[in-house]
C-alpha cells in the first residue's frame, strides 16, 4: 500500500515521477481509467480552505467523489474517540483517507491504523508533502529547479512548508538562502540535516541582501497563534514585506511564491508584476492532488 | 597483618542473587535506578557505588539489586545512560551471564518525545518510537531530535 505522508519518505525520482503525472493531467495528455467507482473521505481537523478544495476538485475532476469532516467538532473526536479507531473506521468506507491534523505524526500514525492508503494534508507543524510537491511543480513549470537560487523567507521556525520543501530542494542541488525574523530561524538540526544531504545553506539578516541573487523567492507568513501578544506578533510581522520597489533590480526569471493565506507579507501591488505566482501555484494544487489519488487508488 | 582496605570490601560484597550493573558512566547511577523503576518505596535490597576508581573509565558508577534480573528493554534503557555498562546476573553467587549494554537502532516506548504537539504525546494506543543515531534521538513520528539531556525524557 503506497502512503502519503513524509516529504522525508521520497527519492528525488519519485518527486519527479509525482511531477511529471501531474503534468499530464493538467495538459489533458494523460487520460488514464478515472476513478469513477473510488471514494476518499477528507478528514480535515484543522481549518484548510485551499488544501481541502482543491482534493475535492482533483477528485472530483478524476470522476471519483468524496465524504469527509470540516472540523474537529463535527466528529467523534468530541466524544474522546482515538484518531487510531477514527482511521479505521474510515477505513471501511473510503477507499483512500486524506488527512489534516493538528498533531505533528498524526499522519504516520494513521497509515499504521489504516486499511487504505492515507495521504498526509498536513499534520501540526510537521509535514505537508502535497504543498511541497505543487511548490516544485510551480517551480518547474518556468525553470529548471536543478541549480537555482531559492530564498526562503518568513516563519521558518514553525512553518512545516518551508521545512519540506528545503528537505525536497536538496535533492536537486539548489542553494537555499534563509531569511528570517529573529527567533524565527529555521531550527538547527534542519539547517543542519540539510548541509548533511549536501546542500548549500546561506543564511540573510533581511530579503533585501538576497533578493537579487534569487530565482524563486518562497514567502511565508508569520502566524500570530505564536506570539504571546499583538505587539511582539506585528514587530515581527512588519519586519519585511514585499513590494514593487524591493523588486527593482531581480533576476528576470524571479519568481515570487507563497503557499497563502498571506497576511500582508506581499503588497497586493506585486500581484501585478510578472513576478508574482501565488496564486498560479495555489492552482497547481488541483493537478498534484489529481496526481496522488490517482497514485494511491489506480 | 592483613593490607587490604577494610572499605573496599563494603563495595565488592557479593549477592547471593540478582543483577550487578557494572562500569556505569561516572554519575549516572541514581538516573539508572530512575530508569529501572526503583525508588525508596520499591522492596529492592541495593547496594550503589558512585565515583568508584576504574582503570578503563577512571570513574564509575555501581548498582547491585538483589533477586531482580534485568530484562532486554530495562538493558535498552541503560545503554543510552551509560552505553560501557556491563550486565552481571548473578546466581548463587556465580556469574551466570555477563554481558554488554547495546543501544538497539529504534527504541519503542522507552523514551518520551519532548514535542508537545507530537500524536505520541496524545491519547492514542502507540509507542514513541526513535531511530537511534549519531547526532540523538530522532523521533520517527514527528522528526524531533533529541540531542542531550536523554535522561530526563526516559519513560
Amino acid at each position: 500500500m503506497y502512503h502519503i505522508i513524509s516529504i522525508r519518505d521520497f527519492e528525488r525520482s519519485d518527486l519527479d515521477y509525482l511531477l511529471d503525472r501531474a503534468r499530464e493531467f493538467d495538459t489533458g495528455e494523460y487520460r488514464p481509467a478515472m476513478l469513477d467507482d473510488k471514494l476518499v473521505a477528507l478528514l480535515f481537523f484543522e481549518p484548510s480552505t485551499r488544501t481541502r478544495m482543491s482534493f475535492a476538485t482533483a477528485m472530483a475532476r478524476l470522476g471519483g467523489r468524496s465524504i469527509g469532516v470540516d472540523s474537529v467538532e463535527a466528529s467523534s473526536i468530541v466524544k474522546g474517540e482515538t484518531l487510531a479507531d477514527t482511521i479505521r473506521v474510515v477505513s471501511g468506507y473510503a477507499d483512500a483517507i486524506v488527512l489534516r491534523h493538528p498533531k505533528e505524526g498524526a499522519a504516520r500514525l494513521a497509515s499504521e491504523f489504516a486499511s487504505v492508503p492515507v495521504i498526509n494534508a498536513g499534520d501540526g507543524a510537521g509535514q505537508h508533502p502535497s504543498q511541497t510537491l505543487l511548490d516544485l511543480y510551480t517551480i518547474r513549470q518556468s525553470i529548471p529547479i536543478d541549480g537555482t537560487n531559492v530564498g526562503l523567507l518568513g516563519d521558518l521556525r514553525y512553518g512545516r512548508t518551508a521545512h519540506s520543501l528545503a528537505l525536497a530542494l536538496s535533492l536537486y542541488g539548489v542553494t537555499l538562502h534563509t531569511i528570517a525574523p529573529g527567533g524565527l530561524e529555521m531550527p538547527a538540526n534542519i539547517a543542519l540535516e540539510l548541509r548533511e544531504r549536501g546542500m548549500e545553506v546561506v543564511e540573510h539578516a533581511n530579503v533585501e541582501e538576497a533578493i537579487r541573487e534569487l530565482d524563486v523567492l518562497y514567502v511565508t507568513r508569520i502566524q500570530r497563534e505564536r506570539f504571546p501578544d499583538s505587539a511582539s506578533y506585528y514587530n515581527v510581522a512588519s519586519s519585511y514585506r514585499i513590494t514593487p520597489d524591493l523588486l527593482d533590480g531581480v533576476k528576470e526569471r524571479l519568481m515570487i511564491l507563497h503557499p497563502l493565506p498571506r497576511a500582508g507579507e506581499i503588497d497586493p501591488a506585486v500581484d501585478r508584476t510578472p513576478y508574482a505566482r501565488y496564486f498560479e501555484q495555489a492552482r497547481n494544487g488541483v493537478p498534484i492532488r489529481m496526481a496522488l489519488l490517482h497514485e494511491v487508488m489506480k | 597483618m592483613s593490607t587490604k582496605d577494610p572499605s573496599r570490601g563494603l563495595l565488592v560484597s557479593p549477592i547471593r542473587n540478582g543483577t550487578v550493573i557494572d562500569h556505569i558512566t561516572a554519575g549516572e547511577a541514581l538516573n539508572v535506578l530512575r530508569i529501572l523503576g526503583i525508588t525508596g518505596s520499591t522492596p529492592e535490597c541495593l547496594s550503589i557505588a558512585t565515583n568508584v576508581e576504574s582503570k578503563r573509565m577512571g570513574k564509575k558508577d555501581i548498582v547491585k539489586i538483589e533477586n531482580r534480573e534485568l530484562r532486554t528493554e530495562e538493558v535498552d534503557r541503560i545503554a543510552l545512560l551509560a552505553p560501557q555498562a556491563k550486565i552481571n546476573i548473578i546466581r548463587e553467587y556465580k556469574v551466570v551471564e555477563k554481558k554488554g549494554v547495546e543501544i538497539p537502532e529504534v527504541l519503542r516506548g522507552v523514551v518520551r518525545c519532548p514535542n508537545p504537539g507530537c500524536i505520541t504525546n496524545t491519547n492514542e494506543p502507540v509507542e514513541s518510537t526513535f531511530e537511534v543515531l549519531p547526532k540523538g534521538l530522532h523521533c520517527l513520528y514527528c522528526d524531533w531530535l533529541i540531542k542531550d539531556d536523554i535522561a530526563n525524557h526516559i519513560i
